[in-house]
């Protein structure tokens, strides 16, 4: 027999929760129960750090059909068609085994959207890593995370269209992986995963449950160290083949109305699974871990409950369905077996046979779940950083040593802001047939088959601002979103987020969590898009040194009419090239240095302040853009960000295969400040000559500044004649500078 | 219950372009004698041999490495029985 | 034509395909066409006028790309329906199960370059008289998606001598130009191969996929004549 008072700390329980744990028994848990607990208590599962913040959410709005707290969020876009879609971190999984962790990852994420009666229709990533160009490792967590998430994505049949990569020190021991999945319903057939009716039955169907992950949850809930090389065994292995055939036989069953209800089976297996659907219907539920299909048949019940085996779903179905669902999954090849029965006792009760070996009452695993209120304090590393920022000599030290050739092609070869095709060349992003606008692009759009719709995806989360400025940062990551949808005609509608920071119990990592928390819901109900799903990932931390804070924002944007959507790129010779937004008299407040890829590129640090923005501002220039592309006076529109307007002007050459002549006016007579400060709401946008009075009119009406810039010409960008350099040879170093890496 | 091995391999006139990478990185690892590198699937199988000669169940295994293990355009295959 | 009597395909779904819709949708909606799915555990099909073996990764490619699928049973009746001359047409992994299945010469090897590849390729019709590219000129110059993980084509030296001779060889990746060379060749097909014929011209096996470039709002609509090909060929 366990002694089980000193197996809770090895669980990742604390003292207390072990004592509340006995409390809500009246007696001691045996190890069966305290390892249910131990994983619906972990922070993954429980939010118990997290939860009294994320509360203050905007969740509302006029297209919320289901708010955080299922599976994944959903969005009405009209003719009864519903967007579901979710985020979601696996950061620590990855970081360990970088191809099963990433793939699991997506897996995981897809079937969150299947659960809830969607067919996945496109995923989106968010990835961090270090700096490639000095580690081999890095290169190696790299180029293993883009294997793992594109073989997984392409077997499944589902574009991978956009998303994001950077590269920082910050995350040389703890690596981001970010998944979102998207799915279309229709909305009579949406699926929720409550448990309900007594007697009614919970159908296992999928994989086999093998030993993987066992402990995954409390490992994700943990800090990253020299052990977990060692914790190899924890990591799942994912296989998209079985997913996709689990992925068919779900949706045939709620087409044939044969489920009641559907649950993904993620961190913490059957347990979490069941124990959220029981709760979520208020009922009780009895499990026989007997009826378990098992890859090894050594398993012991506690095993079983908290495999973390993937490609495996939980139905709630009527008893009477069973064996016509048994024939469906056999047509299939897959397995599928009554595990548990809904019960009103409001107990959590495990059997084996006719054994009864545990018993909870569900709520004490959810709802009365610890909470922490943790304490914050401003970190002393934000005491001088803002004082810290470029000065004159600075500058014209840069310019001593390099030509603005060379600095120019010395940003654009940064592995931050050169194309990423490298890595969406090996995600099939065209499968399904709706990719309307190629990844690259500040969105990315699928059209939705037999309407004129189309929905558009951006994903941003700038970690060096939130280390800066953790509620600016933020509030610019939802900006910055929802100013690139805006870039392509579409209106935010809702959005995901991953929230990815140190540990919690520290407090100047929770003040930056809090502050983040605060900037996304000051933009949040500025711009009107609510939040309509989630993840918060805590821990990420290797060595005690935490991550910049790295909130990471995913926006869907609606667009009525697909005839109307447009790119980034130059369409035509003697095109008229503006820039809106730009505020020229404001620098003086601000250098919007602060965190730039300038900074990073020539002086290798993170510092100064973060970039001004105001939001409401920001709301009058996206709504221009979105008038302007509606009333079709403009051909391309991008958003000015990292890199800054050089970086800008040369994305919309390079894609439109076009040269441009640009004579801007300075900012404080500086160039280098001009052209590669990273201030916000600012759009670069290019137009027919006729259209240019119309435009500016526009523009007075929305008190948006105007300033003409230059003209798409010729087949070289020349910028205020200072820069001067060919179409052919900025794209090659802008398309192949990461490949040439990866090859080294 | 017999255990058979079966190994798949690309032709020797097929460029192995797996095998080259593992070739260039062991060389990297500093490992110059190496000079070439096969790339190649293992398979495994249990085999209940109840009722059946060693003949009979060579025959079985030649007809799935043949007809679904290999193919026989590009791959060779050989197998060894390992024991019960 | 009578209304009914428009063309009728069979769209053939193994476990792990995944472009059937994209085939269905460019059949009935873009070019009018009917069109069925045929679960592979099917060994007859009644009334069909062509077969489309669409792309995805059956059976997961876990073993070899198309290995598993030969073995289902509706695959006896794709030989049966193309020994009597009706046409096939593999796309991607429908390619390989072809191959696999030898329904056409020759086998995919790994790309080259070890990656999974998605991207518009050009390439070149290098043959219009058969029943699926009849509707390009001879030489044109198209542009169309290719997605996969093995499609590096191998035949042996005596076998692309044969295919050559027949004419069997349909497409072949270039670049913008028309160059047929080592750089417009995305993952090292023998002779820059992009898709292949069988002796009769009936079965058409290819890695890009036209499917998914009909409509010029997917960013090119050059595969749309492929499909009207077939369908003008059944009439």
């Amino acid at each position: 027999m366990l002694d089980v008072e000193k197996e809770y700390i090895k669980l990742g329980l604390k003292e207390n929760e072990f004592e509340k744990i006995k409390g809500f028994l009246k007696r001691n848990p045996n190890y069966l129960e305290l390892s249910i607990y131990s994983v619906m208590w972990s922070e993954h599962c429980s939010y118990k750090s997290s939860r009294p913040l994320l509360k203050n959410f905007k969740t509302t709005g006029t297209y919320v059909l289901q708010g955080p707290g299922e599976n994944a969020g959903i969005l009405d876009i009209g003719d009864n068609q519903a967007i579901v879609f979710k985020m979601e971190s696996h950061n620590h999984p990855s970081a360990v085994e970088p191809y099963q962790g990433a793939a699991t990852g997506i897996g995981g994420i897809i079937r969150d959207i299947f659960a809830m009666g969607a067919r996945p229709i496109c995923s989106l990533n968010s990835l961090r890593f270090g700096k490639i160009e000095s580690s081999q490792h890095q290169k190696y967590l790299f180029e293993m995370v883009v294997k793992g998430i594109g073989d997984y994505g392409n077997c499944m049949g589902i574009p991978t269209i956009g998303g994001e990569v950077y590269f920082d020190k910050t995350y040389e021991g703890n690596c981001l992986v970010n998944a979102m999945s998207v799915g279309i319903a229709q909305q009579d057939r949406l699926m929720k995963s409550k448990a309900f009716g007594t007697g009614n039955q919970l159908v296992l169907m999928g994989s086999s449950t093998g030993r993987d992950g066992i402990h995954g949850a409390t490992f994700a809930s943990d800090e990253l160290n020299e052990k977990s090389e060692a914790r190899r065994p924890s990591v799942q292995v994912g296989d998209p083949f079985m997913e996709k055939v689990l992925l068919e036989v779900c949706l045939e069953l709620i087409e044939k109305k044969l489920i009641l209800g559907l649950q993904d089976m993620g961190a913490a297996g059957i347990t979490s699974s069941s124990v959220e659907m029981a709760s979520k219907g208020n009922v009780g539920l009895d499990i026989d871990v007997a009826k378990v299909p098992l890859r090894e048949p050594s398993m012991v019940p506690y095993e079983i409950m908290i495999s973390e085996s993937q490609e495996r779903m939980l139905a709630l179905i009527e008893p009477s369905k069973f064996a016509e669902i048994k024939n469906i999954c056999n047509e299939w090849n897959i397995n599928c077996e009554a595990i548990g029965t809904v019960t009103d006792n409001g107990l959590y009760r495990i059997f084996k046979g006719r054994e009864l070996l545990g018993e909870i009452p569900v709520k004490t695993l959810t709802d009365e779940a610890p909470v922490y209120h943790h304490e914050y304090e401003k970190p002393k590393y934000l005491q001088n950083i803002s004082d810290d920022i470029l000065q004159e000599e600075d500058y014209k030290k840069i310019e001593k040593k390099y030509s603005h050739n060379e600095i120019f092609k010395r940003m654009i070869a940064s592995p931050n802001i050169c194309s990423k095709k490298w890595v969406w060349e090996q995600y099939d992003h065209m499968v399904q047939t709706n990719t309307a606008v190629l990844p690259g692009h500040d969105s990315s759009v699928i059209r939705i088959k037999n309407t004129k719709k189309a929905i558009a995806f951006s994903c941003d989360g700038n970690g060096r601002y939130c280390y800066l400025d953790p509620f600016r940062g933020a509030l610019i990551a939802v900006a910055e979103t929802s100013r690139n949808l805006a870039c392509s005609g579409a209106l935010p509608i809702g959005l995901t987020d991953c929230l990815n920071f140190g540990m919690p119990e520290k407090p100047g990592i929770f003040w930056q969590f809090k502050n983040a928390i605060d900037g996304i819901i000051n933009a949040c109900e500025t711009l009107d898009i609510p939040v309509i799903s989630g993840n918060v990932s805590f821990y990420n931390e290797s060595f005690g040194k935490a991550i910049h804070p790295t909130p990471v924002i995913a926006t869907a944007g609606l667009i009525k009419d697909v005839d109307k959507i447009i790119d980034s790129a130059f369409k035509d010779e003697n095109d008229d090239i503006v820039l809106i937004g730009r505020k020229i008299n404001n620098e003086s407040v601000n250098d919007n240095m602060g965190g730039s890829e300038f900074l990073e590129v020539f002086f290798e640090k993170v510092s100064g302040k973060c970039p001004d923005i105001d939001i409401e501002y920001e709301k009058r220039l996206q709504r221009l853009c979105l008038d302007l592309i509606d009333g079709r006076f403009i051909k391309s529109a991008h958003d000015v960000s990292s890199g800054g307007l050089a970086v800008t002007i040369a994305e919309s050459c390079i894609y439109g295969k076009m040269g441009a002549e640009i004579n801007a006016s300075l900012l404080g007579n500086n160039f280098l400040k001009t052209f590669y400060s990273e201030p916000q709401s600012q759009i670069l946008i290019s137009c027919q000559p006729e259209n240019l009075e119309k435009i500016e009119k526009y523009c007075i009406e929305a008190k948006i500044p105007f300033e003409k810039i230059g003209k798409v010409k010729g087949t070289f960008i020349s910028i205020n004649s200072e820069i001067k350099i060919g179409i052919s040879e900025i794209t090659k170093i802008f398309d192949n500078n990461i490949e040439k890496i990866m090859t080294h | 219950m017999l255990k058979v091995n079966v190994y798949v391999t690309l032709k020797k006139e097929i460029l192995d372009a797996q095998g080259l990478v593992i070739r260039k990185a062991i060389k990297q690892i500093g490992y110059e004698n190496v000079n070439e590198v096969r790339f190649g699937k293992f398979i495994q199988l249990e085999i209940d041999d109840k009722n059946k000669s060693e003949e009979e169940i060579k025959k079985e295994i030649d007809y799935l490495s043949d007809k679904l293990l290999s193919n026989p355009n590009i791959e060779n295959y050989r197998f060894e029985m390992v024991g019960k | 034509m009578s209304f009914d009597k428009k063309p009728y395909f069979g769209i053939l779904v193994f476990p792990g395909t995944n472009c059937e819709t994209d085939c269905f949708h460019v059949l009935k909606n873009i070019l009018g066409a009917r069109c069925k799915y045929v679960w592979h555990k099917e060994s007859q099909v009644e009334d069909i006028n062509a077969i489309v073996i669409p792309g995805g990764f059956s059976y997961g490619d876990y073993l070899r790309s198309g290995a598993v699928a030969k073995f289902s049973p509706i695959m006896s009746f794709v030989r049966k329906f193309a020994s009597k001359g009706g046409l096939v047409i593999g796309i991607c992994n429908g390619f390989q199960i072809l191959l696999e299945e030898s329904l056409l010469p020759g086998a995919m090897l790994r790309n080259n370059t070890l990656k999974f590849i998605c991207r518009y390729s050009h390439l070149k019709v290098t043959d219009t008289d058969n029943p699926f590219t009849s509707g390009y000129k001879s030489g044109e110059i198209i542009r169309m998606p290719i997605r996969h993980n093995e499609g590096n084509y191998y035949i042996d030296d005596n076998g692309l001598l044969e295919i050559k001779e027949n004419n069997q060889v349909i497409l072949k990746y270039c670049d913008s130009s028309g160059k047929e060379d080592a750089s417009s060749n995305p993952n090292g097909s023998i002779e820059n191969i992009a898709g292949i014929c069988n002796k009769k011209r009936n079965i058409f096996g290819l890695m890009p996929h036209p499917e998914a470039c009909c409509e010029k709002i997917l960013g090119s609509d050059d595969g749309k004549t492929i499909f009207e090909s077939m369908v003008n060929n059944i009439i």
